[in-house]
């Protein structure tokens, strides 16, 4: 230990950001985010070209590196042709499905959780600490742990097959109500002193000067949200049976099973359902990333 | 500081109501049925229940079926929660250290996280394809032949593979965040008192990213734990056979399949504890964190 103490004083001599002024570049870095990014993004494009071959190709000479040609023809097939049990599903239907879960499970968390966290931090009254306990329950205990039980309560109350079935469960687990609290709990006290002289209510408190001010973090929760909704699997499996229910997600398992057994499966319609299940997260949380990760980010604070 | 309140007989309850309902009914009495159902063993045919007392936890933690999920539970969520936490620490370094180019990789690097637990796992049972998988090939070139689906461990790798590759990108996005706080002040400070590279990033910058570091572990062994069922599900191709799975598919698998509701409760609750624990050691280490700062 001693020795290194003695050697900084022989560092400082020499100009210390030398190594890094030299040539402004370090090829060190580039070349492991060039792996990093060929690792990540090598899977799905290879899976994105493979899905423009012909299926009978594909399964003589293995997944592809190229263009198949065969684009326009498989994704018309995927998203307009009548598949399924009942033959009533195409994938125009199914994405409709996983834009109504995903954009009922964002708004409903957020409305939800807006009004609660609002009455935790703004209100003081005798239940308001065994309310706060039972909220924070939930985050003990994802939907995947008492998935059974869950699925026996939406049954009993006749909620099987249906939007109100397949949003309002995942909506109970609190994540949503804690990034507001932490969020109100940061907004200045002035601003609801100055609200109570110009004789605001609570409510037009609210409105007029909490909703607005939390424009950008309900933003970022509806994005983040919004993903989650959209790729939700487990609960959309087992509460839709009826085929007009179906996600996209979730007929990934459909087109999984369609390939089990047949002598040439196609594996083109089923990568094609995959890029298209994947596209929309993926083209907002692309757009809107500064927002997105400032949101996902909140979630530690 | 004190929040100004207000005080209000009845509207925060108001407020309340649609949170406290939806959780009553879809969290609350379901939590309380797996409870209860652990305790019974349940006819799947004639619907009469008996009182079997703990014999449900019994059966569940001595089966030799179970045990072996257990340990695979065990070795997958470490090596999927390191490993992630490992490689997205090494690319948000380096992303955090380029200048040219930096949001490119950024939003190439990011882009995973989007997809899907199933869709993940439809890709990666596809390229781990006996017939047409490329990465089954480039394991032939060292001599392994990879049977993913007929060989317990080549599914069980294969899975950590893809389940880690889905998880990268969560924790990239916040370790690069975690570094770019970092007051650029501390950084010159440190890279005029140490020259080395190597050791500035583990005296510096790593205790730094401690807090982050934690909070991501946690979250990555509840990702692997019970976010992966989607991937999982595919990779087995929904018969899991003799595969491996993890507990919460099993959970899945004896209650929905094999129709032993006590049995499946009786390890939800087990899986309800895990998670408990796991929350106190969370909330043990933000309250150390707050005496930090």
């Amino acid at each position: 230990m001693a020795t290194t103490e003695m050697d900084v004083p022989v560092a400082r001599a020499k100009p210390a950001l030398s190594r890094r002024s030299f040539g402004g570049v370090k090829i060190y870095d580039h070349i492991v985010l060039w792996i990093g990014v060929f690792l990540m993004m090598g899977p799905l494009a290879v899976a994105f070209m493979t899905s423009t071959f012909d299926h009978v190709m594909i399964h003589r000479e293995g997944m592809q590196v190229g263009w198949g040609g065969e684009f326009l023809s498989t994704y018309d097939t995927v998203l307009n042709q009548q598949g399924g049990f009942s033959g009533e599903i195409t994938g125009w239907l199914m994405t409709k499905n996983s834009f109504i879960l995903g954009i009922g499970f964002a708004l409903g968390k957020i409305v939800v959780s807006m009004l609660a966290a609002y009455a935790i931090v703004y209100f003081r009254f005798p239940l308001a600490g065994f309310c706060f306990w039972v909220i924070f329950l939930t985050l003990l205990l994802p939907l995947e742990v008492r998935i059974l039980p869950s699925y026996e309560v939406v049954q009993q109350l006749g909620l099987l097959n249906s939007y109100t079935g397949l949003i309002l469960p995942l909506i109970a687990s609190a994540t949503g109500t804690f990034f507001f609290r932490q969020f109100f709990k940061s907004v200045p006290n002035e601003l609801l002193e100055a609200a109570r002289i110009d004789g605001a209510n609570a409510w037009r408190f609210f409105v007029d000067i909490l909703v607005p001010l939390s424009r950008t973090m309900m933003a970022a929760i509806f994005i983040i949200m919004f993903v989650v909704g959209w790729n939700q699997y487990l609960w959309p499996m087992l509460m839709t049976t009826e085929e007009q229910y179906f996600t996209l997600v979730r007929g990934i398992r459909n087109v999984m099973q369609s390939m089990i057994g047949a002598d040439i499966p196609f594996y083109n319609e089923a990568l094609a359902m995959a890029m298209l299940a994947m596209l929309p997260p993926v083209v907002i949380i692309l757009i809107f990333q500064r927002m997105f990760i400032k949101g996902l980010v909140e979630q530690e604070k | 500081m004190a929040k100004s309140q207000f005080t209000n007989p009845w509207f925060p309850y108001l407020l309340l109501a649609p949170q406290m309902l939806i959780i009553g009914v879809f969290f609350l009495w379901p939590a309380a049925e797996a409870i209860w159902s652990s305790f019974f063993l349940q006819d799947p045919f004639f619907g009469k229940s008996t009182y079997v007392g703990i014999n449900n936890y019994v059966d569940a933690v001595t089966g030799s079926d179970y045990r072996r999920t257990a340990w695979f539970t065990t070795i997958f969520t470490v090596l999927v929660a390191f490993l992630s936490l490992f490689l997205g620490l090494m690319l948000a370094v380096s992303a955090d250290r380029v200048l040219r180019g930096r949001s490119a990789y950024k939003t190439l690097l990011m882009w995973v996280y989007a997809i899907a637990p199933p869709v993940a796992g439809l890709i990666g049972i596809m390229l781990f394809d006996q017939h047409i998988g490329p990465l089954v090939e480039f394991a032939a070139l060292f001599g392994w032949n990879m049977r993913v689906g007929v060989d317990y461990w080549d599914t069980g790798i294969a899975m950590i593979v893809v389940a880690t590759w889905k998880q990268i990108p969560y924790c990239f996005i916040f370790f690069l965040s975690g570094l770019q706080s970092i007051p650029s002040s501390v950084k010159e400070a440190a890279s005029i008192d140490c020259r080395s590279e190597t050791r500035r990033f583990w005296t510096i910058t790593f205790p730094l990213l401690a807090p982050t570091t934690f909070f991501l572990l946690i979250l990555n062994i509840t990702y692997a734990m019970f976010e992966t069922f989607g991937t999982i599900d595919l990779m087995v191709k929904g018969e899991p056979g003799n595969n491996p799975v993890t507990l919460v598919y099993k959970v899945y698998q004896d209650g929905f399949r094999g129709l032993d509701v006590g049995g499946s409760a009786a390890q939800s609750v087990i899986l309800m504890l895990l998670v408990l624990v796991l929350t106190v050691v969370q909330f043990r280490l933000i309250e150390r964190r707050v005496h930090y700062s």
